[in-house]
């Protein structure tokens, strides 16, 4: 909403508060003033001239020679392009040293050699927005009315010296979308009362409703409609104030009768419409719900289909306008107009919400029927078109209101008490200062033994709880004299759950190892949704996306990941090392998917670099899993978990690893398949994803002290030879089996299958820890263990041992 | 003989004090000390001696042979640090060239953010809680006061993915589910923080997902008051304990009174400048008190219980902390934005 400064002043002395303070005001008790605009900012020494002769130019066909009585002792010689100046006209000339928007100076100037001392200026010229612009002027310049004083400063009479507030309306303050709501809104703050327009104006005998008969069938939806007819209307221009007020609040002037409609939507906040009587030959007006399909033209001559549940306006028999929404193209009122019928009615606000929403059209009207006006004012709203109608459309208004009212319009009675205000703001107020508020807000209100009972009145719809009652209380209180106090009551201990601290813990253990945290979108478009998927379901898609990329919810992250690798090597970042912790989107046939947390990393590049000391370690598959083991050290499960080779689709299917805890599988780690690598623009790369519900759900185990052994380990190296198909997870597994109590530990320490083994075969080395935290173990005792160890791995897999 | 004990000890301090390394000096030391050495051999002459001369003698020897030993010590030592020091010459390196890297990885800066203002509340006795981003209708609006059809729907457009399931649009659903879950019993003291979505073309300042944490206190005598304290400890230990909050009222359909929280800026101090659209004030987060239809719906009575909730963008606030021009350099994970907030700030 935009309001003037200057046409505020009509309802309510602004005396000694600027505009900046006024918006502050506002601001701080309730609407948020988003800008204060001065149109004229940076004009300077524009005035209103006469033109006197207007002639071709020799020398160019376009230009016009204009002799132009400035208010000064000698007319001035202007050049003028405009097709639209002519002798006799009132324009607006910026004169020599006058300054236009964007710092234009206007200089002495000769073109085709005759001298220009100044500019005729149009009102885009003089900043007005284009749109704003009346047609009639939108290609040429501006014309004042014949009775414009010569000389005069123009931006004034255009008042575009005017401050322009623009509030930022929240959906509940319908009542500020109109002058005389901010009128009492700026009266509560400024403790200043409301000047109320004066609606008098003459009526001839004829009465309305002889001309015009109105009957509303659906009254739910329309429970007031009120007509008046205005007949011998001369269409024309409006006065200049007029759409001066206009183009203030963003409206471009059409002409007199469509602008007085326009103007009391912006006064009063109460939309109208003006129908051409002549064009309702059936006499009557019926207000019904369309039929299913039926059509109208609408104004901005595009035909539209309707149905059943659409509210139109009909003269009995078709329809003539959409109920609140917009007017028809029959009925619309033309320069040839002479008598008219202006509707002021209530409609249902979730009527109007609805239909402007189905048929795609919303309009200053609609938007304003939606968020409900206040239903009062249709009648005072048709009373006053009916009086500008005679002022400035020279109309005969028609005595009486035709009109069809099913409404019983009854102010709101609301009761609070003083505790309860006091109570709920933390505030210690007297019932005169509550009672002194509302009289400020020109709201009854009474009180009695501490209770306070409130009408509200019908153009503060938002009233309806008690609460909405605190809020008036406390905003023009000031929520700056508002206390500040922290809540007393018991205290709680705050705290983590177990599930946060161990998302806590892994970013911590992720990023401990090296890797930097992404954070992604969930999402992503059909081919990328199920991709590296632990699990694939039925994708869980939008209804309506704004775009194929964003229009299904993941079920891994890996290929956002992978995403966020690849945008970094294709800007010179060859080594990159990601983890994320997200919500995959699982659809289990429920009414919401199950949403399920992973752990997602990407590594790619150099995973060490120490160029002058000649290092430079790639990442590799065991650089993923050590992070992965890390963690599980870390969550305390490195016991419950293993790796088994594992073909998943989009990985390196030698190179990639199930991740197993307690038997079930809960994630993957290997290397990105080459193929599918070389689609997405990577080099050799290595992921992870893991499902951290399981471990979630595990419940820690308490940590506790082991006496520190007193009595050595002995350790014992064996070198197994064995197949090279023999996993050494397996051997190691076996010897674990085998070594019992005494084998503390077990470590692989080298890994040979070069030359000097037999084809087909592989050294493995692993260095066992014997130990007995009682006593010192004899030499027998190992012997006998790590005999079995042997026999075992001998029994199992064939190994011998190396010699 | 004395005169040859003293020869001897002339001989003998002379070559320990040229001998170049420790073996020379060994060699001197068993040339002369040894049992086989010179002065031994003068000293078995003294049975030659008379009684009175022997003990003389044997002093000077003595004496001659402390000397001697005492000269090797000394000279020893001397050698002994020269070898050290070669050693350590021998050993000295450029300090100056690069250490070995270590792998740091670090937080993305809106966990950093998120962490934050989690461990504010969690001191202030909150707890966390979260919700599914998938969510229904129901959690999503109606229990808060947003039926079918309310207006202020329209102020946030939304994915849906059935008629009555959509992409949460706020994390206060979360708030509905905990406040039902609490089955009318307060007190409820919890911070929600998560992923949001909303039907947003992406460009500087808007992206269709994003991040909230919303707060929610419900008990006996909760005050506005109460929640203009907290909104002030939060500001201060969020911003800088210089900076001050004003509450402008707002509209909100889940809470009434509605406000919407400013601080000053810092860039300007107040005075105005382009950060604080020359208001001297940043909006930095909206809230409110519960609105009794949300209390009621959660099966609390709003006769006994009152609440406050307050909600806020991480993206936001990181972005008026650090001075980030755009939105989107938090989702595409670039690691000239990313790598910027490896360090941890400490205030």
């Amino acid at each position: 909403m935009f309001v003037s400064y200057k046409w505020l002043e009509e309802y309510i002395d602004l005396t000694d508060v600027t505009p900046e303070e006024l918006a502050e005001k506002i601001t701080r008790s309730g609407i948020e003033v988003e800008g204060v605009e001065v149109p004229a900012e940076g004009i300077k020494n524009v005035v209103i001239g006469h033109v006197v002769s207007c002639e071709k130019h020799p020398e160019a066909d376009k230009l016009n020679i204009c002799q132009v009585d400035v208010g000064e002792d000698e007319t001035v010689q202007i050049i003028c392009g405009a097709p639209n100046v002519g002798q006799g006209q009132k324009v607006a000339v910026a004169k020599v040293g006058a300054v236009l928007p964007g710092n234009f100076k206007i200089k002495k100037a000769k073109l085709r050699g005759e001298a220009s001392h100044g500019m005729i200026c149009s009102l885009q010229e003089l900043g007005v927005e284009a749109k704003l612009v009346e047609k009639k002027y939108a290609e040429g310049i501006f014309n004042f009315p014949q009775n414009a004083e010569v000389g005069a400063d123009a931006l004034e009479a255009l008042m575009l010296d005017d401050a322009i507030l623009e509030l930022g309306l929240t959906p509940n303050r319908a009542d500020a979308m109109s002058m005389i709501g901010v009128a009492y809104e700026t009266g509560a703050i400024l403790d200043r009362p409301v000047k109320l327009p004066d609606l008098s104006y003459d009526t001839v005998l004829e009465k309305a409703e002889d001309v015009i008969k109105v009957s509303v069938e659906a009254t739910e939806e329309n429970p007031i409609y009120l007509a008046k007819v205005v007949k011998d209307v001369k269409v024309g221009e409006s006065p200049q104030w007029m759409k001066n007020r206009l183009v203030a609040a963003g409206i471009r002037p059409h002409n007199n009768v469509v602008d007085i409609t326009n103007y009391i939507l912006i006064e009063y906040g109460q939309p109208l419409h003006a129908f051409d009587l002549d064009q309702i030959k059936t006499g009557e007006i019926v207000v019904r719900l369309a039929k299913q399909g039926e059509k109208i033209k609408t104004l901005d001559e595009a035909e539209r289909t309707l149905s059943d549940n659409h509210l139109v306006i009909t003269n009995g028999e078709e329809p003539m306008a959409i109920a609140g929404v917009m007017g028809g193209y029959d009925s619309e009122v033309t320069d040839q107009t002479v008598n008219v019928v202006i509707e002021s009615a209530y409609f249902a606000p979730s009527s109007v919400r609805q239909t402007s929403k189905e048929i795609g059209l919303r309009s200053e009207a609609s938007s304003r029927f939606e968020k409900g006006v206040d239903p009062k004012r249709a009648a005072l709203a048709a009373e006053r078109a009916a009086q500008l109608m005679s002022l400035y459309a020279d109309g005969k208004v028609l005595s009486g209101t035709s009109a069809a009212e099913h409404m019983d319009i009854k102010e709101k009675v609301i009761s609070i008490s003083l505790e309860k205000i006091n109570r709920v703001t933390g505030t210690d107020l007297s019932e005169a200062d509550v009672l002194d508020i509302f009289r400020r807000l020109q709201i009854e209100a009474d009180s009695q033994d501490g209770l306070i009972t409130v009408s509200a009145p019908t153009r503060r719809g938002d009233l309806e709880i008690e609460e909405d009652l605190i809020e008036e209380v406390a905003r023009l209180y000031g929520y700056d004299n508002i206390p500040m106090t922290l809540p007393v009551h018991e205290t709680n201990p705050g705290g983590l759950s177990p599930r946060q601290q161990k998302r806590r813990l892994i970013r911590q253990t992720m990023e401990g190892a090296g890797l930097v945290q992404a954070v992604t979108y969930s999402l992503t478009n059909q081919q990328k949704v199920t991709e590296f998927a632990l699990e694939v379901k039925t994708p869980v898609e939008l209804m309506m996306p704004m775009s194929e990329e964003r229009s299904q919810l993941r079920q891994s992250i890996i290929p956002q990941l992978l995403e966020s690798v690849s945008y970094n090597s294709a800007r010179q970042k060859d080594s990159s090392a990601f983890y994320e912790t997200g919500s995959v989107f699982l659809s289990e046939g429920g009414e919401l998917p199950n949403e399920e947390e992973h752990l997602a990393g990407a590594l790619t590049g150099l995973w060490q670099l120490h160029p002058w000391q000649g290092e430079k370690k790639p990442v590799d598959f065991y650089v993923a899993k050590g992070i992965l083991d890390a963690l599980w050290e870390k969550l305390g499960v490195a016991e419950d978990i293993r790796y088994e080779a594992a073909q998943m689709d989009h990985m390196h299917p030698g190179r990639t690893a199930a991740v197993i805890y307690k038997g079930q599988q809960i994630g993957l780690v290997g290397q990105v398949h080459p193929v599918k690598a070389k689609e997405l623009d990577l080099k050799e790369t290595y992921v992870f994803e893991i499902k951290l519900e399981a471990i979630y759900q595990e419940e820690s185990v308490p940590l506790k002290y082991n006496v520190i052994p007193r009595y050595p380990s002995i350790s014992r190296d064996i070198a197994l030879v064995t197949d090279r198909t023999v996993a050494a997870g397996t051997l190691e597994a076996i010897i674990k089996q085998a070594g019992g109590t005494l084998l503390k530990q077990v470590q692989l320490f080298d890994l040979y299958q070069g030359d000097k083994m037999e084809e087909g075969k592989k050294s493995l080395a692993f260095s066992l820890t014997y130990m007995d935290p009682e006593r010192t173990l004899t030499d027998e005792e190992v012997v006998k263990a790590h005999n079995k160890v042997l026999e075992a791995v001998k029994q199992e897999t064939g190994a011998e041992l190396r010699s | 003989m004395e005169q040859r004990l003293q020869e001897l000890k002339q001989e003998a301090l002379e070559k320990v004090q040229h001998a170049a390394d420790l073996k020379e000096l060994n060699d001197v030391r068993v040339a002369y000390l040894g049992k086989k050495g010179p002065i031994t051999e003068v000293l078995k002459g003294m049975g030659k001696l008379s009684a009175e001369e022997r003990p003389k003698m044997g002093a000077l020897a003595n004496e001659v042979r402390d000397n001697i030993t005492g000269a090797i010590e000394e000279k020893q030592e001397g050698l002994e640090k020269e070898a050290v020091e070669k050693q350590l010459a021998e050993e000295s390196i450029d300090v100056t060239l690069p250490g070995r890297p270590v792998p740091a990885g670090h937080a993305h800066p809106l966990t950093t953010v998120i962490e934050e203002i989690e461990d504010l509340f969690i001191s202030m006795g909150y707890t966390v809680e979260e919700g599914p981003e998938v969510e229904k209708d129901y959690y999503n609006f109606e229990a808060l006061n947003l039926p079918k059809g309310h207006p202020a729907r329209d102020m946030q457009d939304s994915f849906y993915i059935t008629e009555d399931v959509l992409l949460r649009t706020h994390t206060s659903p979360v708030q509905a589910r905990t406040m039902e879950r609490h089955a009318g019993k307060g007190p409820v003291k919890i911070i929600c923080p998560g992923k949001v979505y909303r039907r947003d073309n992406d460009d500087a300042t808007h992206s269709h997902q994003f991040m909230q944490i919303e707060g929610l206190v419900v008990d006996e005598n909760i005050r506005m008051s109460d929640l203009k304290g907290t909104l002030n400890v939060f500001a201060k230990k969020m911003f800088g304990e210089d900076r001050e909050i004003r509450l402008r009222p707002s509209f909100f359909p889940f809470t009434e009174p509605s406000v919407e929280m400013d601080i000053s800026c810092k860039i300007c101090g107040g005075k105005g400048c382009s950060v604080c659209k020359g208001t001297g004030w940043i909006e930095i987060l909206g809230a409110g008190m519960v609105h009794p239809n949300v209390l009621r719906m959660a099966g609390f009575d709003p006769e006994k219980y009152s609440g406050f909730a307050f909600g806020m963008g991480p993206e936001r606030i990181a972005m008026l902390k650090y001075g980030i021009d755009d939105i989107r350099h938090f989702y595409t994970n670039d690691d000239r934005f990313l790598k910027q907030f490896a360090r941890k700030e400490i205030r």
